[in-house]
């Protein structure tokens, strides 16, 4: 959906904003991006992808108009600071309810597919 | 360049549970014994539309430990998202501090045999654990996930790598702990995984043309979490590391081969590659856009500052040189912050510190040890002990006495005065009375006293023994050995 407006959100973009556009995406950059994410991708889905974040680069890449030469980065955008809590405890979920929306479990435990960190060894 | 010469170069990077009720972005208490999965709510699980809120005593906590290493603490904080995938971690991404922690600078002096090291810290930082991963004991092809441990307020330090040595490594770690739990900042117990360790190990080998230090490539050993598996995995890979560049001097660099994350099986004592660790840029950090900065206020940083107590080394210090106790015993009664603070009270209720370190010593560090337990469990207030050690010292019982009413009084809990009413401790002192003693015993060993007048002095002890026994321990051994040496010598 996101996508989808990114993509038709870039069709508007302005000549100027063409001239600063991000270079586009790279086929590895993409496959990358889906191995830090977890996510296999098909042929298909990486060409596909390749295009739609390249495009969303260059809506967002819009920003790169503005000359911020003389502009403090902010750490964050509301202008509010040290939003602290009391250390009290409170009354959570039962594992039950925490197990509810649980693709898989066992006992009370979450399941996962096995998951193996052992590495090449030495 | 020699092995010979090549100088171990190691930093440590550890991880411990700040000593918090509850985790640190919502109100989930933090327990370590619960049924898994119900330590939990919609924040801590990663739930789509839950807003952290940050923990102002693990804020709090963990400034405290930064000051208590002397490192500055930055007017502005934040917090970044560190983004992985992994089932322990709900969100897929770990709420930490990239690069504007709450602490920088700082330092560690720590006690080796060779004198004091001093140890930089880079940074301190505050983050949250990931839950617990279990692999399916029973061969089957899944993995169990508890999360009652995700979003438990965890504190990084970071040091410089100023360690050369194995030892200095697990000196380093113990240290850090001792300060920990001195501070009140975590408990730091190590079988409940509340501390963790990251040693990043290499060897330097001089320097290259450009007049700069050159090193091995930097192994991070990744999760150790007892100090004896950090020198065993430090030892390990020192010894890899030199191997390996004797073997290959112009491959085996820094600049070749980086940086790589090894396990360590701690039951083989051997270290493994893992997979090559995802690099900064791969974490693909940005600013926690739902937690605000952290702005700490001067005053409170001051105040802050003003509960850190005493620290171990100032205070071992202090017990030499100000009460004259020997560097053994000020080592012990400093270890632990609420041992140091017991005997600082008997001493001053007695007014006579090296009389209460004795006792400290010989009585109440004897019945720690037996017991396994902490000074909280001692079940004696330092009132009881001083009263105690008051009537040994005035001479209303003997000190071997004072002993047996110090087991009494952990027995019954009855104040001392009590116990020596009750069972009739009481020193006799009355010479006419002590007299008696000794001449009982002299007729009774014969022999010995003729031992004696022979020329054995061994043979004083004995009779010494022998009078004391016969007082049912109650004489005063000042007084027996008075009379008993008049008597013999004339
Ligand atoms: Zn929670």
């Amino acid at each position: 959906m996101r996508v989808d407006v990114a993509i038709r959100s870039a069709r508007d973009l302005t000549a100027a904003a063409r001239k600063a556009r991000i270079l586009p995406l790279s086929r590895e950059e993409v496959l990358k991006v889906g191995t830090l994410s977890r996510i296999g991708l098909s042929d298909a889905e990486v060409g596909r992808f390749t295009t739609q974040l390249s495009s969303i680069l260059d809506y967002v890449g819009k920003l790169r108009e503005l000359d911020t030469s003389g502009v403090e980065p902010l750490a964050h955008a509301l202008p509010l600071h040290n939003v602290l809590r009391p250390d009290e405890p409170r009354t959570g979920l039962a594992p039950e309810q925490a197990l509810a929306g649980a693709p898989e479990a066992s006992g009370d435990f979450f399941r996962v597919p096995r998951v193996l960190d052992e590495g090449v060894s030495a | 360049m020699t092995a010979a010469d090549l100088l171990p170069t190691i930093g440590l990077e550890v991880h411990m549970h700040l000593k918090t009720r509850t985790k640190l972005f919502c109100g989930c208490p933090v327990r370590y014994d619960a049924r898994p999965n119900s330590c939990v709510c919609p924040v801590c699980l990663g739930m789509p539309g839950v807003l952290p809120v940050m923990n102002g005593r693990a804020v709090e906590l963990a400034v405290r430990m930064a000051l208590a290493l002397g490192c500055a603490i930055p007017d502005l904080a934040k917090w970044d998202r560190k983004h992985y995938y992994y089932p322990d971690l709900p969100k897929n991404y770990q709420i930490s501090e990239y690069d504007q922690p709450l602490g920088i600078g700082g330092f560690l002096d720590v006690e080796t045999p060779r004198g004091a090291v001093r140890v930089g810290i880079t940074r301190v930082h505050l983050e949250e654990d990931a839950g617990k991963l279990m692999h399916d004991e029973r061969g089957g092809n899944f993995s169990v996930v508890d999360l009652n441990r995700t979003g438990t307020p965890l504190l990084e330090i970071v040091s410089e790598p100023d360690i050369h040595g194995a030892e200095d490594a697990r000196a380093y770690a113990e240290a850090l702990r001792q300060l920990a739990v001195y501070l009140g900042v975590g408990d730091c117990h190590l079988q409940l995984g509340q501390m963790r360790f990251e040693p990043n190990v290499s060897l330097r080998i001089g320097t290259g043309p450009d007049g700069k230090p050159r090193y091995t490539p930097i192994s991070e050993i990744k999760n150790l979490n007892s100090f004896r598996s950090v020198e065993r995995a430090v030892v390990f890979e020192l010894a890899r590391h030199r191997q390996e560049y004797v073997a290959n001097p112009a491959e085996y660099t820094l600049e070749n081969l980086g940086k790589e994350t090894r396990g360590w099986r701690d039951d083989e004592g051997v270290s493994f590659l893992q997979r090559s660790k995802e690099e900064a840029h791969d974490y693909r950090y940005f600013p926690e856009p739902d937690l605000v900065p952290f702005v700490p206020d001067r005053a409170w940083v001051e105040a802050v500052r003003a509960t850190v107590p005493e620290l171990p080394q100032g205070r071992r210090r202090r017990f030499i040189s100000e009460y004259g106790l020997p560097e053994y015993d000020a080592g012990v009664l400093t270890a632990e912050r609420g041992v140091a603070d017991f005997f600082e009270k008997v001493a001053g209720l007695v007014k006579d510190p090296k009389t209460a370190s004795n006792w400290m010593m010989q009585d109440v560090m004897r019945v720690l040890n037996e017991r396994k337990a902490g000074i909280a469990d001692l079940g004696m207030t330092p009132e009881a002990l001083a009263e105690l050690v008051s009537l040994v010292k005035q001479g209303a019982i003997n000190r071997n006495k004072g002993t047996e009413v110090f087991g009494k009084m952990l027995a019954s809990g009855k104040p001392a005065g009590e116990i020596v009413r009750q069972d009739g401790l009481a020193q006799v002192a009355d010479a006419g009375a002590v007299e008696a003693f000794v001449d009982q015993a002299l007729a009774a060993n014969a022999r010995t006293v003729e031992d004696y007048k022979g020329g054995k002095k061994a043979a004083l002890g004995r009779l010494m023994g022998e009078a004391m026994k016969a007082s049912g321990g109650k004489a005063n051994p000042q007084l027996v050995r008075e009379i008993l040496l008049r008597k013999l010598g004339g």
